[in-house]
């Protein structure tokens, strides 16, 4: 985002195009924040402002929703084992997936572009796909309903992510850096532990966002491989919506406590977050087209490993 | 073993915990899904009958059953709407953004672009709940307006399948925009200059300067919005359960009542391997048809 320069050409820009380019930027806003805004205001509305015929613009604020939401054990048990799960599964995948983006980046061996592209597409997989045999095996190994079935099937969005976004990061650190270290007598653990991470760290804190996000924000594996000790914050959202007499006000706070630290969060790091977002999906249509030829794609990649 | 490239030790050892762990995790479950698809397997009958080897017997009957095939091709007409729509819509925001002049405000709506995208898509289907709720929603009442009378959106079929669409492109034209922003900066500066001064009209601008660069970002588009879409669960899933009737029950949502609410795990594991080839399919078209003139 640094090329836009302000004004580059004033010459072709006349004044009244500006006002209509400001008028369709704020609408874009206005657009964007509406339905979060709708939510939010809604979780402090009474009963009866909320459930007004003529939506009401200007109310009394109420914090009696939240009382509620806070007053229900489910929500904050599932709030704390979604920040454990996502915690947890952000950490496996940096450790799993850092240093697999290294060697993606940095060292040459046959399949390299194969393996590659098979780290990326186990994030196509539909998670339908892997919710059921995952449901069995999870039951045959008595482990539904803990945090550690949760963060297992997660690490399967996770790790891709890492690998995705770091590797590219890692391929942007000058490799005179590492012959440098070489002369200086570091090993190849050393420099990556000395040199890349340190200089990679950006892209590390972008994925380990994503990865953050990603996980807290899953509901498909959550409503499937959990019943009441783990369950996630969304899941118990979602449990929420039955019944006849819906408690709008604290489905709405509900909501809000779910969606408001993910938002500051991202908001905080918005600028790397697009880059990182867009980063990622550029570089994979770029690698896809080159290896239009090549065999692999999502969970069919296996033949590449008997190469080996 | 050649010499360059073959696996160092150091390669091996760093990549093998991410390798083993991914075959582990994602993989085998994937064998496990396809070895499944292959039985009978109803959870509540496996206890008494087992689960007996019928061959391509779930998938024999997946080809004459008829609800599968309406959940897919509902799955396709989603996508054939909202593709488009996020992609022209994703276009025009990324030329409004990129287009210079109002910074200020360009920042500030950059910044917003990302609230959509960063929302719990449970909490965006609760959204869709409160915005089209009958009674108090708000949408229903600006429709009304329009209108004259008020209509049901989440109760009646069509419009349903429409609310659960502006839920998907409200959440995911802002992405479209800024792979497309992204790569409308690497335009190099003089050639879009150059362009201008030849002609006013900005599509001309797109189509012939623009386009080769934007591309590659399309591509990304089709590739991930098709996989989101046949992922998609979570905002469907809260806001109409695939209902009324099986009005906005797309593949995903099909496949997961199958499976655990029919509990017909093996039919349910059938659909999902033919619904993941589907996929792959699909992206490889994209890639084909899309890179050929670069």
């Amino acid at each position: 985002m640094t090329t836009s320069q302000p004004d580059s050409n004033p010459a072709l820009r006349a004044p009244r195009l500006a006002i209509g380019h400001l008028i369709a930027l704020l609408v874009i806003i206005a657009l964007c924040v509406f339905p979060f805004y709708w939510m939010v205001t809604a979780s402090f509305k009474d009963q009866q402002d909320l459930l007004a015929g003529t939506p009401r613009l200007f109310f009394q604020p109420t914090l009696e929703n939240y009382q509620r939401a806070a007053a229900n054990s489910d929500l904050v048990v599932g709030l704390g084992n979604s920040l454990v799960v996502a915690l947890a599964t952000t950490a496996m995948a940096l450790i799993l997936g850092i240093p697999a983006a290294y060697a993606l980046a940095r060292f040459e061996f046959r399949a390299k572009r194969d393996l590659w592209f098979w780290f990326i597409t186990n994030r196509m997989i539909t998670p339908i796909v892997l919710a059921l045999p995952f449901f069995i095996l999870a039951r045959n190994l008595r482990i539904l309903d803990t945090w550690l079935v949760l963060i297992l099937i997660y690490l399967t969005f996770s790790v891709p992510i890492v690998v995705w976004i770091c590797s590219d990061q890692f391929r942007n650190i000058p490799k005179e850096l590492d012959e440098a270290a070489t002369l200086e007598g570091y090993s190849s653990f050393g420099i990556f532990w000395k040199i890349g991470i340190p200089l990679a760290a950006p892209g590390i804190a972008v994925s380990a966002i994503f990865s953050f996000i990603f996980s807290w924000n899953e509901l498909l594996y959550a409503l499937v491989l959990t019943r009441d000790h783990a369950r996630t914050a969304p899941v118990v959202a979602t449990n929420l919506m039955s019944g006849y007499e819906l408690p709008w006000g604290q489905i709405m706070a509900t909501g809000t406590l779910i969606v408001l630290p993910v938002i500051i969060f991202s908001l905080i790091v918005s600028r790397q977050l697009v880059r990182g977002l867009t980063m990622g999906a550029i570089s994979l249509s770029r690698v896809e087209s080159r290896s239009v030829g090549s065999c692999c794609s999502g969970g069919f990649a296996i033949p590449m490993f008997q190469r080996r | 073993m050649t010499k360059k490239k073959t696996y160092p030790t150091h390669a091996f050892f760093f990549l093998a915990p991410a390798v083993i762990v991914l075959l582990l995790v994602g993989i085998y479950p994937l064998l496990f899904a396809a070895w499944n698809s292959l039985h009978e397997f109803i959870l509540p009958r496996v206890a008494r009958y087992g689960s007996p080897f019928v061959w391509f017997q779930n998938y024999l009957s997946l080809l004459s059953d008829q609800s599968f095939r309406e959940a897919l091709t509902r799955t396709f007409v989603f996508l054939l709407i909202n593709l488009p729509i996020q992609l022209v819509l994703g276009t025009g925001i990324a030329l409004l953004l990129h287009k210079p002049g109002n910074e200020l405000v360009k920042n500030i709506s950059r910044v917003c672009l990302v609230i959509p995208m960063a929302t719990t898509f449970a909490v965006v289907g609760l959204m869709g709940r409160l915005m089209f709720n009958n009674d108090f929603g708000i949408i229903t009442y600006l429709w009304s307006l329009v209108l004259g009378h008020r209509v049901e959106w989440l109760a009646d079929p069509n419009l349903a399948f429409v609310s659960i669409s502006i839920m998907d492109c409200w959440q995911w034209t802002p992405f479209c925009a800024l792979v497309l922003l992204s790569s409308l900066t690497m335009v190099p500066i003089e050639v879009e200059e150059a362009a201008r001064l030849e002609t006013d009209k900005w599509w001309h601008v797109l189509w012939r300067v623009q386009l080769p660069f934007i591309l590659p970002g399309i591509t990304a588009i089709l590739i991930l919005r098709t996989a989101d879409i046949l992922k998609m669960f979570d905002v469907i899933f809260i806001m109409t359960r695939g209902g009324p009737g099986s009005a906005t029950e797309l593949i995903s949502i099909f496949i997961q009542r199958v499976g655990f609410r029919a509990f017909d795990q093996g039919m349910a594991s059938a659909q999902a391997i033919v619904m993941l080839v589907i996929s792959i399919v699909l992206s490889r078209i994209y890639i084909r048809f899309v890179y050929r003139e670069i």
